[in-house]
């Protein structure tokens, strides 16, 4: 058992979690944004910080990331933490604005003005899309690429991934993105599912060659199916109704 | 060919250094030895060391003289230069046609060729005797010193001054708790930016359980402007793997790797041969010198990313992953390469060690001050007068290191400021020239030692622009991980951009400080948390020099290019047209004898016409 005080209360947890999960464990509320259960720790868009150690030493880090230590003192809300949040948010803001949970930390926190230029980028960079494909798609079909100012996310050499099955766990994860459809780019986004858009099935298949092994379940071949046959239908209406008229 | 013979034990060792130190001392040949560092190489000593090689076969002198190729002396001013020995004659600018002189006046006719000496710019007289040089004559050079002596690629040579003698100290007299506690009693503190305690570092390191253990010499050296770590990798290669033979032993690592910088062809060359002839001889290898202590090296070769010269990054990067830091802790001595306990040192940290298992912890503690100890080796760069590698005790004062060992400024201009520690250090301005030069003092002014760079800068520079340059660095070499560092790097610069061409507003400053502050506090590595000390630094120190951008929309130095105005002084103008023709823009017109006029609607604001005149009157406002 590890004994360290957070906001001034003693409290207990066991080897290898981190301050945020014994945080959360205390029902004490940590804002986290790259942070998700079931993908691994990043610690990237930094709202998570705390401030540990004892005056004058202290120091801020990512609660998400660092380890709970034997005697850590944590404080979750003094100013310099909630100065360099508010930071934080503001930058945020200020490259992704139409970002609805963005939007609502803003306000949670009292961002009222961004004084930076804006950049429509609409994407942080928090990571979330690059490890839910890689961690739980067992996908890599994105990853980031250069670093500094030049990083961005995007499939390996801009082309279509192979790798990608459209599965569209990115856009599931992903706070800020627009790219539920960003038009016909097809250098910038990274789904681009509507400029290749081959059929994720064969044309034929059974049982035996559904490639996510269980018929259907992707969805392509049921959609398709219903489509073709509300297709007939309404051609068979239209049909009709000329002849009634 | 001399057939290889491998150094067996202890004692096999002991006699061949032995045996070097005597052929030393027997030599009776001249020694010409030759700086071909990159530095050197570049300034072209390899074609003087191809006319030196045809003078002394020309005039049949092959057995009075030999030539030596060494890697950097220090003095880059000066290359390529040439130090006579055993006499000590210092040669400066050396051109190929200067070896017929150089072997027929000096080797046989003893004599000093006049032309070639350096002239001590303050006394106007020439020096012969290297020791006799302003520039080398304040430095303490324990470390550098050496590269004048050896040929970087001859491993007999670096035995025949004494080396590999702390190796055999360590194995033969030493504990590895002893050695350990060697370290940590000098008081040597790394050399690589942060001045973490070195001999701690070994013992977290040495006290991890684990059955594999990892060194790395971490030589990925980034900063703008320095070049120690390359200089001594070029230059004596075999002391850096000695000093992590030494560190392996201590710590109980079996492997080593360095991580250098693909930039650098040479060093990685020279440390390459230094290794593979280590290996030949037995001493990496396994069974070392008849111990049961193994110990192999590998190099591993960077793509030239700023942060990987971050532990942890470093780390992921040699494992193959992109180089980006990570949480610590853990810390690489508990969970390092491979998730192994590893121990990160800089090449200048591990050149120390040899010389404090030789000469002992108390010699060493004895030079430097309290907190910093040992000498530290800057690259002495920017706007002074002898430019070079300078190696100090700590303590020093930055106006001895400036104006003793750096001449001053050229130009007879005034001194501004000194910016140390590279992109994540700060600027010191002229108030502080008597500040002493260790870890603490630079702190507390808000700059860093880092790896030891040092750029002198002189009224002529703008402190904004100079914070504006940092931060463009750093904006790209952020990893972009933490967005504090990423966004915050590439703000901070849009702001300062935007002071420098004169779209400034109030409240400017007091954003950036804030922005900065946040940079500082929310970043993971120490590349964010230090990216603010370019801004930090100069506002605090030049907060006149940003009002004066902001308020008045004027560049005191004459620098941003949106804020000056180049126009011509009527008094002055003689009419000589030499200003006309470099102007691109034929923005000057006029005639022979008459005052020139300057159209300000072509001015593109060059400078061109401000060079070229030859009678000031050309003024900046």
């Amino acid at each position: 058992m590890i004994t360290l005080k957070i906001n001034g209360l003693e409290v207990k947890t066991e080897e290898g979690q981190t301050i945020l999960d014994v945080a959360k464990f205390y029902g004490l509320e940590i804002p986290t944004l790259c942070y998700n259960e079931g993908l691994s720790r990043y610690g990237g868009c930094r709202l998570c910080l705390v401030e540990i150690g004892e005056e004058p030493k202290t120091k801020l880090v990512s609660s998400c990331t660092y380890p709970a230590e034997e005697g850590l003192v944590v404080r979750t809300d003094t100013k310099r933490v909630i100065e360099a949040r508010k930071m934080m948010i503001e930058l945020m803001l200020s490259v992704a604005p139409g970002s609805k949970i963005i939007q609502d930390l803003a306000s949670k926190f009292g961002v009222k003005q961004v004084r930076f230029k804006i950049r429509n980028e609409e994407c942080i960079l928090c990571g979330l899309c690059v490890r839910m494909c890689a961690e739980q798609m067992d996908g890599r079909a994105i990853g980031f690429q250069n670093r500094g100012y030049k990083r961005k996310i995007s499939t390996p050499f801009d082309t279509r991934s192979e790798e990608c099955r459209l599965c569209g766990g990115c856009i599931y994860v992903c706070p800020a993105c627009q790219l539920r459809c960003q038009g016909p780019d097809a250098d910038t986004a990274v789904c681009n599912a509507c400029l290749t858009m081959d059929p994720t099935c064969l044309d034929f298949h059974d049982e035996l060659q559904c490639w996510m092994y269980d018929v259907g379940r992707c969805g392509t071949c049921i959609r398709e199916k219903t489509e073709e046959s509300n297709n007939k239908k309404r051609t068979q209406k239209s049909k009709q109704k000329e002849k009634n008229a | 060919m001399r057939k290889i013979k491998k150094i067996k034990t202890i004692k096999d060792l002991e006699q061949s250094i032995q045996s070097q130190i005597q052929a030393r001392k027997s030599e009776k040949k001249s020694v010409l030895t030759v700086s071909a560092g990159t530095c050197g190489q570049a300034r072209g000593s390899l074609k003087v060391i191809k006319s030196l090689e045809k003078a002394i076969k020309e005039q049949n002198l092959e057995d009075k003289v030999k030539i030596k190729v060494t890697g950097c002396h220090g003095f880059c001013e000066a290359e390529p230069n040439i130090i006579v020995q055993p006499v000590n004659i210092f040669y400066q600018k050396v051109q190929p046609k200067d070896a017929k002189d150089i072997t027929s006046e000096t080797i046989i006719n003893n004599k000093v060729i006049d032309q070639l000496l350096f002239t001590d710019l303050a006394t106007g007289k020439k020096v012969s005797n290297e020791n006799n040089i302003p520039f080398y004559k304040k430095q303490k050079r324990i470390i550098l010193g050496d590269n004048t002596l050896i040929d970087p690629t001859d491993m007999d040579d670096y035995l025949s001054i004494g080396g590999y003698r702390s190796l055999v100290k360590a194995l033969s007299d030493m504990t590895q708790e002893e050695i350990i506690e060697t370290v940590k009693q000098s008081g040597l503190r790394g050399r690589g930016g942060a001045g973490f305690p070195t001999g701690y570092k070994w013992e977290f390191a040495r006290k991890t359980k684990s059955d594999t253990k990892y060194i790395i010499c971490n030589a990925d050296e980034g900063d703008p402007g320095a070049y120690m770590d390359r200089s001594l990798l070029e230059g004596n290669p075999h002391r850096v793997l000695e000093g992590m033979i030494i560190g392996a032993f201590a710590i109980g690592a079996g492997e080593g790797y360095i991580y250098a910088r693909d930039e650098y062809p040479l060093a990685v060359e020279h440390i390459s041969l230094a290794i593979s002839k280590a290996e030949e001889m037995g001493l990496l290898g396994k069974n070392i010198l008849g111990t049961d202590f193994d110990f192999e090296v590998q190099i591993v070769k960077g793509a030239g990313a700023f942060v990987c010269g971050e532990e942890t990054a470093l780390i992921a990067s040699v494992e193959g992953r992109v180089g980006e830091p990570r949480q610590r802790p853990p810390f690489p001595a508990v969970k390092g390469l491979w998730g192994k306990p590893t121990n990160i040192n800089n090449v200048e940290t591990w050149a120390n060690i040899p010389l404090i298992i030789e000469k002992g912890a108390e010699w060493f503690s004895r030079i430097g001050t309290n907190g910093s100890k040992g000498t530290k080796i800057f690259s002495l760069v920017g706007k002074i007068n002898n430019t070079g590698l300078v190696e100090v005790p700590m303590g020093i004062t930055l106006r001895e290191i400036i104006f003793d060992i750096g001449g001053g400024i050229p130009g007879g201009k005034d001194f501004k400021a000194v910016q140390t520690g590279g992109p994540s250090g700060g600027c010191i301005p002229k108030e502080m020239l008597d500040l002493p030069v260790d870890y603490e003092s630079l702190a507390k002014v808000g700059s860093i030692m880092g790896s030891g760079g040092m750029i002198v800068m002189d009224e002529n520079t703008c402190m904004v622009d100079v914070a504006k340059f940092f931060l463009n660095f750093l904006r790209d070499e952020s990893c972009g991980k933490c967005i504090s560092c990423r966004e915050g790097t590439q703000r901070m610069w849009e702001i300062v951009t935007d002071i420098t061409e004169g779209k400034g507003k109030k409240g400017d400053l007091e954003f950036l400080e804030a922005l900065a502050k946040a940079t500082r506090d929310a970043s993971m590595c120490g590349l964010g948390q230090t990216a603010a000390n370019p801004v930090l630094s100069t506002i605090r120190h030049f907060k006149d020099e940003y009002e004066a951008h902001i308020k008045d929309k004027k560049c005191p130095a004459g620098v941003c290019k949106e804020l000056i105005q180049y126009s011509i002084i009527a008094e002055n103008c003689t009419g000589c047209l030499a200003c006309i023709k470099p102007c691109p823009q034929d923005a000057i017109t006029g005639e022979l004898k008459k005052v020139h006029v300057l159209d300000q609607s072509k001015c593109i604001k060059c400078g061109a016409c401000y060079e070229a005149c030859n009678f000031d009157a050309i003024k900046i406002e």
